[in-house]
């Protein structure tokens, strides 16, 4: 390889070591914490909109997105909750995005999409569809309200 | 050299078609700043409604400019270093299927059946003359590389120890990679969603079209990116007063690219449900692997900038920098060719952050996106498109730049917008606004109970940079159509300037001949796309009957086995209340 000017291999290794350490980094952090939308089968269940509470802090929430809104559009728990968001959508793409806590999911038709969250401080939490899907995109919305207003925190219908 | 006046017309046709459409185009970008600052409150201007809008900015600025002028430009090149034209009747009916494909798609758009953005996702449903126009756009920008590869096999066939010159093997890397991605979006638009949309088949796989579309859809941006990456290797030197550094570097990008551009598109879907993780952070890293070509086109360049800055008498470490030919309207497309060249530093910095899937889920589909490809696309790709064409333009025709000062300022005055506007776009995205959104009915609009003041600082920044790059595309209008409307005052020829090398390396069998790279590039294809499109095909439910925008009742009733739209709804709100 003496075609290569020596000078240009090393900017060719600098390169290469640059890129490694990116790579290792991304791998050792996939390794420690793989936080990606999970691959999960569909189900019919999964259309029903609902707010279940496994145990004291633990949430299970079926979000249905549609055009143009979230089901359910208000979701109440309790500071320190982790929730298990399962998203789907009833007609074209949505998106569905609560920025304050990078959870990022694409709702689509015949799939279902999940993440896992842990709301460790109270407020209101936005979700926005960040996907256009058609003319009402600008308006879908949904809110999740982590103990506020305290006392109607009353997840008790499963 | 001269050419023969078919082809001469072939090229201005090819440059003036997607340049006259990008009026439209570019009014519509700057309305998007309009709206989504607040400006307005409208669901639609003139008559045009935002998100019609928004698929003709896109799918004219992104696929059609871009798609001619590749072709335009590969005609080009070919013909300066073969000093032989193309098929005459090949190139013409490649410039009747785009041109048919594009005419039938702008219909589609214009007459607002079409607002699907230009990526189309189903089960969203467009206009079937979108789908198909879309289609003939493709299929006719093909055509010209199966003439390009015979013209490259005769050449080759006498010059077999010669390299072949790295502009040609450049055009040569990009069809391909151009010819294999459009493969699967040419199987999505006619085997998906040609005959849904026809109403034939009901229902279509939502997760395998968006699939299909990324296969295409990223290595679209190299498509885009390379005819910038062969001016920067084959001329930007030249025009800088020096010499190419390295003409091997170059070669080992370009094959670089080929075997790397496709295989990386599922980190646009790191945020899709039915894709598996691990073939997400596959093709994750896969995509780190693209910098590679382009770190060593940075290295590559600067070093080329310095020996040029050198030779005109710089001295010091950086010096070289204050003495190149910025402003020299002679020499104009070294300014369009620099400017893009420090935008996309920024495009790739921000490139990084979107294909690190944890960083992605901060900013996946938000303003960060638009504003991180408009310092690509509308960086080096775009100025190095309007660029080259007003020097074909003027070259090809004899024709004298119409306000050569102007012109040379163009580029300036657009790098200094698209800093401002991506500013708006990054910094917002970062806190949630989303893209894709007339904001301005909602959450940009002081009366509207989603009101979110965070993001006025943001917009009213992307309006600003708005502002700034239409007056430097209303200066390119002025320029490009003032030379076409001019007289011809010098002999017209097809001329492009060409860059020597300053090591030019002996001749590497391996980095002159494709066979064994394209051997490489359907092995890493097929590790990394048959898990995504088996998981695509397979894991998700039955599929989606068609949507218009305007409606959440399907198009079509829905078979009554499948979760249909309008089944009962339970509401949990109130419970929860």
């Amino acid at each position: 390889m003496s075609a290569i000017d020596k000078s240009e291999k090393k900017v060719l290794l600098v390169t290469g070591s640059v890129l490694s350490l990116f790579i290792f980094s991304i791998l050792y952090a996939r390794g420690r914490n793989n936080d990606l939308p999970e691959c999960l089968p569909f189900n019919k269940t999964y259309l029903e909109p609902k707010v279940t509470r496994l145990d004291k802090e633990t949430y299970q929430v079926y979000a249905v997105a549609q055009m143009w809104q979230f089901q359910p559009s208000q979701i109440v728990v309790p500071v320190g909750s982790e929730v298990d968001f399962f998203v789907t959508s009833k007609d074209v793409v949505h998106g569905f995005n609560i920025t304050e806590k990078n959870v990022n999911m694409m709702a689509i038709y015949g799939n279902i999409n999940k993440t896992t969250v842990k709301f460790e401080k109270p407020g209101i939490y936005k979700i926005i569809c960040h996907e256009y899907c058609g003319i009402g995109h600008q308006g879908m919305q949904a809110e999740v309200i982590v103990n506020y207003p305290p006392g109607t925190i009353n997840n008790k219908n499963q | 050299m001269q050419i023969s006046k078919s082809l001469k017309r072939l090229i201005y046709w090819e440059l003036g078609i997607p340049i006259s459409l990008l009026t439209i185009g570019i009014y519509h970008g700057l309305m998007q700043t309009v709206y989504r600052s607040g400006v307005i409150h409208q669901s639609q201007f003139a008559h045009l409604d935002y998100y019609q809008g928004l698929t003709l900015h896109g799918v004219i600025n992104a696929v059609v400019l871009t798609s001619f002028f590749a072709v335009a430009f590969g005609h080009a090149t070919l013909t300066f270093y073969f000093k032989k034209e193309p098929n005459r009747k090949v190139a013409w009916l490649s410039f009747w299927l785009m041109t048919t494909g594009t005419l039938m798609a702008a219909w589609a758009m214009l007459s607002g059946k079409a607002s699907v953005l230009y990526t189309f996702y189903p089960p969203l449903k467009a206009h079937p003359l979108f789908y198909l126009g879309a289609a003939l756009l493709l299929v006719g920008s093909w055509i010209p590389l199966f003439d390009w590869a015979g013209m490259y096999m005769r050449w080759k066939k006498e010059n077999k120890e010669v390299k072949t010159p790295l502009a040609v093997l450049g055009t040569l890397v990009n069809f391909t990679i151009w010819f294999v991605c459009t493969l699967a979006v040419a199987y999505e638009v006619l085997v998906l969603l040609l005959p849904w949309a026809m109403g034939w088949k009901q229902t279509i796989n939502v997760t395998l079209a968006r699939t299909l579309f990324w296969f295409f859809g990223h290595a679209l941006v190299y498509f885009w990116l390379l005819p910038a990456y062969i001016m920067y290797y084959t001329m930007l030197p030249k025009l800088a007063g020096g010499k190419l550094y390295s003409d091997l570097a170059g070669r080992i990008a370009l094959f670089l690219f080929l075997i790397l551009s496709v295989p990386v598109g599922v980190h646009h879907q790191f945020s899709d449900p039915s894709i598996p993780k691990g073939v997400k952070l596959f093709q994750g890293l896969l995509t780190f692997g693209v910098v590679l070509p382009s770190f060593i086109t940075a290295f590559t360049i600067a070093a080329s900038l310095e020996y040029a800055g050198r030779r005109r008498g710089a001295k010091g470490l950086l010096g070289f920098f204050k003495k190149l030919p910025y402003l020299d309207p002679d020499q104009f497309l070294f300014a369009y060719l620099i400017c893009g060249l420090f935008l996309f530093i920024f495009g790739g910095l921000t490139g990084i952050v979107n294909a690190s899937g944890p960083l992605n889920a901060v900013i996946h589909n938000t303003a960060w996106l638009p504003g991180h490809f408009h310092m690509t696309v509308a960086g080096p790709v775009f100025l190095s498109i309007i660029g080259m064409s007003t020097y074909l333009y003027s070259t090809n025709s004899g024709k004298r730049i119409f306000l050569p000062q102007v012109n040379v300022i163009i580029p300036y005055l657009w790098t200094i917008g698209i800093l401002i506007f991506s500013t708006g776009l990054s910094w917002g995205g970062l806190i949630g606004e989303p893209r894709r959104t007339n904001l301005g009915m909602t959450y940009l609009n002081p009366k509207n109970e989603l009101f979110t003041p965070e993001w006025v600082p943001t917009t009213l920044l992307a309006l600003a940079g708005g502002i700034i790059m239409t007056i430097a595309a209303l200066l390119f209008f002025v320029v490009f159509f003032g030379t076409m409307f001019g007289r011809k005052k010098d002999e017209p020829k097809l001329d492009l300037p060409v860059s020597e090398a300053l090591h030019d390396e002996k001749r590497i069998a391996l980095f002159d001949t494709f066979k064994p790279w394209l051997v490489t590039m359907a092995i890493i294809l097929v590790i990394s796309y048959v898990p995504a499109f088996l998981s695509a095909a397979n894991n998700p439910a039955a599929g989606a009957p068609a949507f218009a925008p305007d409606n959440p009742v399907p198009v079509q009733p829905v078979p009554s086995d499948r979760p249909a739209a309008g089944s009962p709804k339970t509401s949990v709100t109130a419970e929860n209340k």
